[in-house]
């Protein structure tokens, strides 16, 4: 207790506010790094540079908002938002916006809204809820419902159809169970069980665009003027960078526009080219650095519902990341996911730090807990 | 109580649970990162060459820039083709917002066809989005100044100005020069079969007769191209390297534009040709073919109706007289056969023979008529050039037979190609055994020989045949190539070009040389001379001979109109001289046809280019 206490003295006015100055500081320069290269990736676009920076500050400010929240209350409150959410998407299905050929955004007047943002946190905050309401490993009947937890849900969003996002929550959910201490027989058994289901999801789940999208990861030479020719466009990008880079605003795969959403989800291709393999290797440190950090506060939490919490949100952080960059990378099928907290992008940021928020609020209210 | 110390006991198992998770996660972590670092490196390191490659070969593009088609000058420089800036309105439909407004609106401020617009729309549909399409080519000065004035009224809609073919003097060259037009996939297909196909990428227009095709290689030039930065949808960012076109080279013609307008203006609307040439070096001064046509018509392609109107027309403006024009040289021939007849010992200059007004072979009652019906009388070979005696000629012709006759006259250049500088040259024929056989499969009678010693029956020539075998004679046996191109120029340097002149006849005796040339002086110079009226009082000493050709075997395929057919049948009208007599420096052929006696309708015609040509002292000074 005492050691916490002066552990954390030399942070006091952060602490006061709730903050982790590490983890602030790991985010900062990670948001840092992500404008300098949106600058570059925008097309040095001073409206989008605007953009960026408002919903950063929008954000953060949610992130330390989230923060003042203890974890108590956020564990109050993991099933009502989880109902909510539930219900929300339900709706969307019902009378939700069109876009891009599919159903996810929900009209609300004066601003469109994602359900499936909210259920990135839901999902593992109720599953958490659910499997540290009772002691640690799970018996099997908790893990069934805590699966149950994750695949309604994964299911509706599926449904819109959002293929990524929906196996994004799941993961999210099922993290939660792995932290929990979940057998590994039970893992094994699930893996199998995965592996078995990805014919049926690939014939009877899957839509056409879906097939597609694999089919071109397997082989993106086959189709280069069509499907292929993003993910072709993105490793020439990634490739000619080098070790060095071509250099920052040089990048010509970029600059000259034959990398698509190079400002959104493929801006990990503008790092790799502009910035070589040594812009490369500093991004995933910085998100290692973020990922360790969290970690760490997750592992030090004395609550299961603020460990499991902390740790499913650190480890879907970590997924959003290799995703992105798999797929930009050609190691994985184009998904839509955009690299966090550097991509140009709206909900998915204000969701992401909102998450940070939570395992701030983790990692800075220890000493409440402790108290009787 | 219990209850309680179990939860303790469980909060530290839960702990070192989660924290192997957690070390069992950050594991995976680092692995995957691994994984993707792995993957960067393949990438930006191994296989960096490859994407490197690739990247360049995405970004840049060359485009390849057309020469200047190189200029054509006469004699003294004056420009007789030339590349003049055309104006066309252009419209980029990425720029345009309303297509059809836009169009509609330019309607009503200068005038667009049906046609114009339907083929406009058909290349925006065919094109990308960004490319400048045409509308309208060729605009007026006044159709220049409407849409600058409107401009701004207009996005995505531009004048584009580019360079354009251009002959000043129109059809006062045609025949000689040509002219060019769009490339069609015939002329695309030998260029790539030639090689050429490369160096052509930018062009649209290449030579299609006369001297623009002949000289095409030389005229075109050496495409430049820009190696330039696009964008992904080829848009062009900036200019990376550049490398200039090398213009054509310039050419430069013997031809005179005094002499030319001095060729149309004496043949006015009679059909017929005028060739001159120097006879030293084959270099051609003068080079008429009349009807002739405005080449300008062909440069931006030809409309149907205007070009139907040239076919079909009965004066065929089309061909080329003074070297697809075969017309029997008739008496015109008679100083080469003279020549012949001297240096085998057919005939002396002293030979004299009776002319009762015919000829008639042995055990034949069939009378060769001479064109004066109670004849010369006694005549030696001048007073049967003088005169143009035929009996003389057909007597001569058969002592010599046609054997000698045919390939005496083959050397001279007659049945051959003379090897002008353009495409568009006929042979003409000059008989033989063998021709005949081949060509009417029958045997040579002596009957053919008689009337090929005037130049007529089956021999057929064309007037610069005429030209370059009487250069022959006036080289003492050496045979020009004619040639219209003198000179070759780019910015740094002047090319001569003047093809050696071919020896091809060794004479035996060389004084038969000055008996030639004094019977064709005579022809001029002596009080009843063929030619003696034409060129009398001429300030310069002139020589020639005339020739009337009758039209049993008009070279033209003759197609007969009953209104016309008496006009189409009368006598063609030759002749052929050179100046000065002692030091000739032009030698000249006219064919008229249709026009009756050559020494009073074609000679007054050389006579009078002849006094252009030394008045205005063309061709002294050198």
């Amino acid at each position: 207790m005492n050691e916490q206490f002066s552990g954390n003295a030399r942070h006091s006015r952060l602490a006061l506010f709730h903050i982790d100055g590490p983890l602030l500081l790991g985010l900062l320069a990670l948001v840092g790094f992500g404008l300098f290269i949106l600058y570059s990736a925008s097309g040095q676009s001073v409206f989008m540079m605007k953009a960026q920076l408002v919903r950063l500050g929008v954000a953060f400010a949610v992130m330390i908002a989230v923060a003042q929240v203890k974890p108590q209350t956020l564990k109050r409150w993991s099933l009502p938002l989880f109902i909510a959410g539930l219900g929300l998407l339900v709706a969307v299905l019902l009378v939700g916006h069109v876009g891009k050929g599919a159903q996810r955004w929900l009209d609300l007047g004066f601003m469109k809204f994602q359900p499936s943002e909210v259920m990135k946190l839901a999902v593992p905050m109720a599953v958490a809820w659910f499997i540290s309401s009772h002691s640690l490993p799970p018996r099997l009947g908790h893990l069934l419902l805590g699966f149950a937890m994750c695949a309604i849900p994964t299911l509706l969003i599926a449904k819109q159809p959002d293929l990524g996002t929906s196996i994004l929550i799941a993961t999210a959910g099922v993290f939660v169970l792995f932290m929990s201490g979940m057998s590994w027989r039970i893992i094994a058994f699930v893996g199998g069980a995965i592996s078995a289901f990805l014919p049926i999801l690939w014939l009877f789940l899957m839509r056409d665009y879906q097939r597609q999208r694999v089919l071109t990861f397997l082989n993106p030479e086959s189709d280069p003027l069509g499907s292929g020719y993003h993910i072709i466009q993105s490793k020439i990008a990634i490739g000619s960078g080098g070790i060095e880079g071509k250099g920052y605003l040089q990048g010509t795969q970029s600059q000259l526009e034959f990398l698509p959403e190079r400002h959104t989800d493929f801006i990990f291709s503008v790092i790799s080219e502009e910035l070589g393999l040594t812009g490369v290797l500093i991004l995933l440190g910085l998100y290692l650095f973020i990922i360790g950090r969290c970690m760490l506060i997750a592992s030090q939490a004395q609550d299961n519902y603020a460990k499991l919490v902390a740790a499913s949100f650190t480890l879907t952080f970590f997924v959003y990341v290799f995703v992105n960059i798999g797929m930009v990378s050609g190691l994985l099928p184009v998904v839509g996911v955009p690299l966090p907290l550097v991509s140009y992008g709206g909900t998915s940021m204000v969701t992401l730090l909102a998450a940070f928020g939570v395992i701030m609020s983790v990692g800075t209210h220890k000493r409440m807990l402790a108290a009787p | 109580m219990l209850k309680k110390r179990v939860a303790i006991q469980d909060f530290a198992a839960e702990s070192r649970l989660f924290n192997r998770r957690a070390i069992v996660a950050m594991l995976i972590v680092v692995a995957l990162f691994s994984l993707i670092i792995f993957n960067q490196y393949q990438l930006q390191v191994v296989k960096y060459q490859d994407y490197q490659t690739r990247s360049e070969g995405n970004r840049i593009k060359v485009v390849p820039m057309a020469p200047n088609r190189g200029l054509i000058y006469d004699r003294s420089g004056i420009l007789l083709a030339e590349n003049r800036p055309v104006f066309s309105l252009e419209l980029v439909p990425e720029q345009v917002g309303d297509m059809d407004a836009t169009l509609a609106a330019l309607a009503t401020l200068i005038s667009l066809s049906p046609e114009q617009i339907d083929a406009f729309l058909k290349q925006v549909r065919a094109q990308r989005r960004f490319n400048s399409i045409a509308l309208k080519e060729q605009l007026t000065d006044t159709e220049v100044a409407i849409i600058a004035a409107n401009q701004h009224r207009f996005a995505g809609v531009t004048v584009e100005a580019r360079l354009s073919r251009h002959y000043p003097f129109g059809d006062l060259f045609t025949h000689a020069i040509g002219y060019i037009g769009k490339i069609n996939s015939r002329e695309l297909q030998q260029l790539e079969e030639d090689g050429e196909a490369a160096n052509y990428a930018a062009s649209r227009d290449i030579g299609k007769i006369g001297l623009e095709r002949f000289y095409q290689r030389q005229l075109h030039g050496t495409m430049g191209y820009q190696e330039v930065e696009v964008n992904n949808r080829g848009r062009l960012i900036r200019v990376l390297r550049s490398v200039p076109a090398v213009s054509g080279q310039n050419i430069h013609l013997g031809l005179d534009v005094g002499l030319q307008l001095t060729a149309q203006q004496v043949l006015k609307q009679q059909r017929g040709a005028i060739v001159a040439m120097d006879p030293r070096d084959g270099a051609v001064l003068a080079f008429y073919s009349n009807p002739s046509y405005d080449p300008n018509l062909f440069v931006h392609g030809i409309s149907s109706t205007n070009y139907n109107a040239l076919l079909n027309s009965r004066d065929r403006p089309l061909i080329n007289r003074v070297t697809q024009g075969t017309y029997p040289p008739a008496s015109t021939i008679k100083p080469h056969l003279a020549l012949l007849g001297l240096e085998t010992n057919t005939i002396t200059p002293q030979t004299k023979i009776w002319d009762p007004g015919y000829f008639m072979l042995p055990n034949s009652d069939h009378r060769f008529r001479d064109h004066l019906r109670w004849g010369h009388g006694w005549v030696d070979v001048y007073t049967a050039m003088i005169k143009s005696c035929d009996t003389f000629f057909y007597e001569m012709g058969i002592k010599l037979g046609i054997d000698r006759i045919s390939d005496y006259m083959s050397k001279m250049g007659f049945g051959e190609k003379t090897g002008i500088d353009i495409l568009e040259e006929s042979s003409g024929i000059m008989p033989s055994r063998g021709w005949k056989r081949a060509r009417h499969n029958q045997p040579w009678y002596p009957g053919d020989t008689v009337p090929l010693s005037i130049g007529q029956s089956y021999w057929t020539t064309t007037p610069l045949q005429l030209v370059v075998a009487t250069a022959v004679l006036l080289n003492q046996g050496q045979l020009p190539t004619p040639h219209l191109v003198t000179a070759f120029s780019s910015e740094q340097q002047q090319t001569p070009h003047a093809p050696a002149l071919t020896p091809v006849i060794q004479v035996v005796n060389p004084d038969n040389w000055q008996v030639v040339m004094d019977t064709m002086h005579r022809t001029v110079k002596d009080i009843g001379g063929t030619a003696y009226k034409a060129f009398e009082g001429a300030s310069y000493s002139a020589a020639g001979k005339t020739g009337t050709a009758q039209l049993a075997a008009i070279a033209q395929d003759g197609e007969y109109d009953a209104d016309s057919i008496d006009e189409r049948l009368r006598d063609n009208a030759m002749y052929i001289g050179y100046a000065p007599f002692d030091k000739p420096s032009i030698v000249i052929a006219v064919a008229l046809e249709n026009a009756g006696g050559g020494g009073s309708n074609a000679a007054p015609i050389a006579r009078q280019m002849l006094d252009y040509y030394f008045t205005a002292g063309v061709n002294q000074n050198e």
